[in-house]
């Protein structure tokens, strides 16, 4: 990204399909960090012991951690089987927002490493997901006649603003995201372009780029922490029998 | 689909909604959830739930033994108890036997002393019966000489005897 002039590797009309575009940096970018994720879990939770050593123990850190957070939530009789979902959700999350403070790539004029949760569509997926799985999973657990009376209780009056939680949630879920990882490439594209413009340039640049790494990796920690608590906060909204 | 980055100033990657890139998300979203949680995840979680296990189950045994151990040392206490009563009865029981037998040995030795001195006193007055009648029999016989030579008068031996005795009984009776 790091000129600001970099455009996206696009391709439109794929197959024909009129409203199918891909950019293709997002396509390699969520396989990278998908695979990223996918290949540090599977290594770091070989030969499970029960005395646990090493990459364990982090693993299993990480368990308690997003334990807590569905805890905080909801009862762990229903909540223990949405921790896969916050784990994967933390994990891809996490991996995504740092892909793209640590390191971004350019090729030609075009973008193509860099944050895939830097794009709106791909946060928003992530939080219509999310929502959509809340609404099954209320189905699911407290069946098809409570879930709809939590529509209009207490009273049916809150009917529309219950309708339009669920999109305000969705917007909120998937823009706070975007917004926060959004941002961090763009100051950081900006340094990039000052560090460039000669040696005065790249010394005035130095400092506050390493500063602003380091507050993005918070950020990218924060940001990934936030959308899985949201994520199980919404979810007890519909699976607690108290709502 | 005409895509608005090209007019903004920021950015390559803001733009609007590219379904193709939703899709590819979404897939590959859902697919990295099924496999993290069949080779990472689940196993992962398997462990904690076995190890928890573990430790509940070795805390629960843990409290069994020692509830064992308790009992078992209540038991030696008792019975060291018991044994102590015993012992105690034991010596107690040697104590009397002991005092019992002391008894015994100091009568049975007062009654020996009683009948040696029983003995002695029987002969020494057999002895003295003896000497009382030897004494009679020479006074008899002596009285027999004097009384003939005093008095002049034959009596026979017999009477005589009979006097004699008669007197002596007299002073053995007063003696």
């Amino acid at each position: 990204m790091m000129n600001l002039n970099h455009t996206a590797p696009i391709v439109e009309n794929v197959f024909g399909i009129s409203w199918l575009d891909f950019n293709l940096a997002n396509v390699l970018m969520i396989a990278v960090s998908s695979a990223i994720v996918f290949i540090l879990s599977v290594l770091a939770s070989r030969r499970l012991q029960m005395k646990p050593t090493g990459l364990q123990n982090f693993m299993e850190w990480i368990v308690d951690f997003v334990k807590g957070i569905v805890n905080d939530t909801m009862d762990w009789k229903t909540g223990k089987m949405f921790l896969p979902l916050g784990l994967t959700l933390i994990t891809y999350i996490l991996v995504s927002n740092l892909l793209g403070v640590a390191t971004v790539g350019v090729w030609g004029h075009d973008l193509w490493w860099k944050s895939p949760t830097a794009d709106a569509g791909i946060t928003l997926t992530l939080s219509a997901m999310v929502v959509v799985m809340t609404h099954f999973y209320g189905i699911k657990i407290q069946g098809t006649k409570h879930y709809l009376k939590g529509y209009v209780s207490p009273v049916p009056l809150m009917l529309p603003f219950k309708i339009i939680e669920e999109f305000t949630n969705t917007l909120t879920l998937g823009l706070r995201l975007f917004g926060n990882i959004y941002a961090g490439e763009v100051l950081l594209g900006l340094l990039v372009s000052l560090a460039m413009s000669g040696v005065l340039g790249f010394l005035g640049a130095a400092a506050p780029m390493i500063v602003w790494q380091g507050f993005s990796v918070f950020i990218g920690a924060i940001q990934a922490f936030v959308f899985t608590m949201l994520t199980m906060v919404y979810m007890s909204h519909k699976v607690s029998s108290d709502h | 689909m005409y895509s608005y980055i090209d007019v903004l100033t920021i950015g390559a990657s803001v733009g609007g909604f590219r379904v193709g890139d939703m899709l590819t998300q979404l897939f590959f979203f859902l697919l990295l959830l099924f496999l993290v949680k069949k080779f990472a995840w689940g196993p992962v979680m398997n462990m904690m739930q076995k190890r928890e296990e573990y430790v509940a189950g070795e805390i629960e045994s843990a409290e069994k033994s020692r509830l064992d151990a308790e009992k078992a040392s209540k038991e030696a206490a008792a019975q060291l108890k018991q044994t102590k009563q015993e012992a105690q009865k034991m010596i107690e029981d040697a104590r009397m036997a002991g005092t019992t037998q002391q008894e015994n040995i100091i009568a049975a030795a007062r009654a020996e002393a009683e009948k040696i001195k029983q003995d002695a006193q029987a002969d020494i007055q057999n002895e003295k019966e003896k000497a009382l009648q030897a004494l009679q029999d020479k006074v008899a016989s002596l009285s027999v000489l004097i009384a003939s030579k005093v008095i002049e008068k034959e009596i026979s031996e017999q009477d005589q005897e009979k006097l004699i005795n008669d007197y002596i009984k007299e002073a053995g009776e007063e003696l």
